[in-house]
């Protein structure tokens, strides 16, 4: 029973790092209608930057910050060479971030060489109910529900964020009103970059990143993704519990090898459900 | 307050406006009839600066703000929320203003915009575009899919608004009956081009005019 509780909270944790990941591609998608495949990559090139400047003797705390912010940087780039161009089309704008991750391959090849780095978090663990969860899992449990709550106090109570999601919800409307919608999707991205540099920066102490890690954080973080169908931030981070759960169950049971076919599994079962129910709908609409 | 030169504006390679030229002077109220596809809706956003002219110059004199065809509304936000973000531009952010000028509004601030009816969101796009403090208005179809007496309601509002506090307004209409009733003097497009101007009376008298809007002779 101990160890069920402990897969589940070690789950628990591992979800919520996908939904950080999840959550930037869903405030990118809102607003700019843009799948962003480099979202990974800001995960990847925090987590890196983090494992560097501790390494460089600068402390815990300014270390996260800086790396996050890198993450941000990153995001803003990314947007400014996917949708920069007036007129870019959604899906010519996701071929570019696709083309942005291949070539974030080179630079990160480049700076930080090919093999894995880590960084040191929070040591130590806690005793919940008999179950023993690491401390570093706690707070990326914490950090991404304060996220969570930060992110629906911005994007419901703010003007800023009301701006954001008229983009999403209307961009002919919102332009009429006078809000610029490229510069918001330039917003939106660096905001996807802030939180995937979160991820990053949360889970370089739990597991070692290198260049190509994106791959598996993109697949996760897009199977959450489409569970809230890209744009419901509460149903993401309910799918992203899930496979978080799910594949540390997996690993836990022995079944180690096959966590990224347990997410890709499943990513693939919710689509094909969304895809009956959206034509059962439309077929009742016509 | 508005002036319109030899304006072209194409998609692609397609022309929607073919050297257009109309001016609305300071405030007056003029309008704007023209079938489906004429170019109407084009001209309204360029003028609200959404499109670039191919060729041509537009100048608008003053803040000029735009109610565009089928409302247009942010229909998961509250209608207090829509008004706010009518005022993204000039940086209003308290809509009570335009509670006075439409009270309804003041009813209806917490309901969704989007679960309102017809009327209901033409008012809020109305009173969106009021947040802005505009001096100039360009309104698109304003009694597009809305029952005579809601039509007739808006249209007083707006007659008020450019009788007594000098707006200027540019209606775009399909129901001529309305357009001619409410503005002195109107344009005709068709197919991107003016094809008649002039007095609304003698508009309404021309057989053409009063064929193609009017369904015959006004009475």
């Amino acid at each position: 029973m101990s160890a069920f509780l402990t897969y589940l909270l070690n789950g628990l944790a591992v979800g919520c790092a996908i939904a950080l990941i999840a959550s930037g591609l869903v405030v990118i998608h809102r607003v700019t209608g843009v799948v962003n495949f480099a979202q990974g990559t800001f995960a990847v090139v925090a987590g890196l930057c983090t494992s560097s400047l501790l390494g460089m003797g600068l402390p815990h705390g300014l270390s996260e910050v800086a790396a996050v912010l890198a993450g941000a940087v990153a995001g803003l780039l990314t947007g400014l060479v996917a949708i920069g161009r007036r007129g870019t089309s959604p899906l010519s704008a996701l071929i570019v971030t696709l083309g942005v991750g291949v070539l974030a391959y080179a630079v990160e090849i480049v700076l930080w060489g090919d093999q894995p780095r880590s960084a040191p978090g929070l040591a130590g663990s806690v005793t919940i109910a008999g179950a023993r969860i690491q401390t570093q899992h706690l707070l990326v449990i914490c950090v991404t529900a304060a996220t969570f709550v930060l992110l629906a106090l911005f994007f419901g109570r703010t003007y800023l964020g009301k701006a954001l999601t008229a983009c999403a919800s209307n961009p002919y409307a919102a332009r009429v009103v006078g809000i610029d919608t490229r510069r918001m999707g330039l917003l939106a991205f660096a905001l996807g970059g802030l939180l995937g540099g979160l991820a990053g920066v949360l889970i370089t102490p739990l597991r070692p990143i290198s260049f190509d890690t994106d791959v598996t954080l993109i697949v996760n973080g897009f199977a959450a993704a489409v569970f809230g169908a890209l744009t419901r931030p509460v149903i993401t981070l309910a799918g992203a519990l899930l496979l978080g759960v799910a594949e540390t169950m997996a690993a836990g049971y022995g079944y180690g090898s096959h966590q990224l076919e347990v997410a890709l599994g499943l990513m693939i079962v919710v689509m094909i459900v969304q895809a009956s129910r959206r034509s059962t709908i439309h077929q009742e609409t016509v | 307050m508005i002036d319109v030169t030899d304006l072209v504006v194409s998609y692609g390679t397609a022309t929607a406006l073919d050297h257009v030229t109309l001016s609305v002077g300071q405030g007056e109220m003029v309008a704007l009839l023209g079938p489906n596809g004429a170019g109407k809706s084009t001209l309204a956003n360029t003028l609200a600066g959404l499109l670039a002219p191919a060729s041509g110059t537009v100048r608008v004199g003053g803040r000029l703000a735009l109610i565009p065809e089928g409302r247009q509304l942010f229909p998961d936000m509250s209608v207090a929320d829509n008004l706010a973000l009518g005022g993204w531009r000039s940086g209003r952010r308290d809509p009570s203003a335009v509670y006075d000028l439409l009270p309804r509004l003041a009813e209806l601030s917490s309901r969704r915009a989007g679960v309102l009816s017809g009327g209901e969101q033409q008012m809020v796009a109305f009173g969106r575009a009021m947040m802005s403090r505009p001096e100039a208005l360009v309104v698109d179809e304003l009694s597009l899919g809305l029952a005579p007496n809601v039509t007739a309601d808006l249209a007083a509002h707006l007659a008020e608004l450019n009788r007594e506090h000098g707006l200027t307004v540019l209606l775009i209409e399909q129901n001529a009956r309305l357009a001619f009733e409410l503005c002195r003097r109107a344009y005709v497009l068709e197919s991107g081009r003016l094809v008649a101007e002039g007095d609304s009376a003698e508009l309404a008298e021309d057989p053409r005019v009063a064929s193609a809007y009017l369904g015959g002779a006004i009475t």
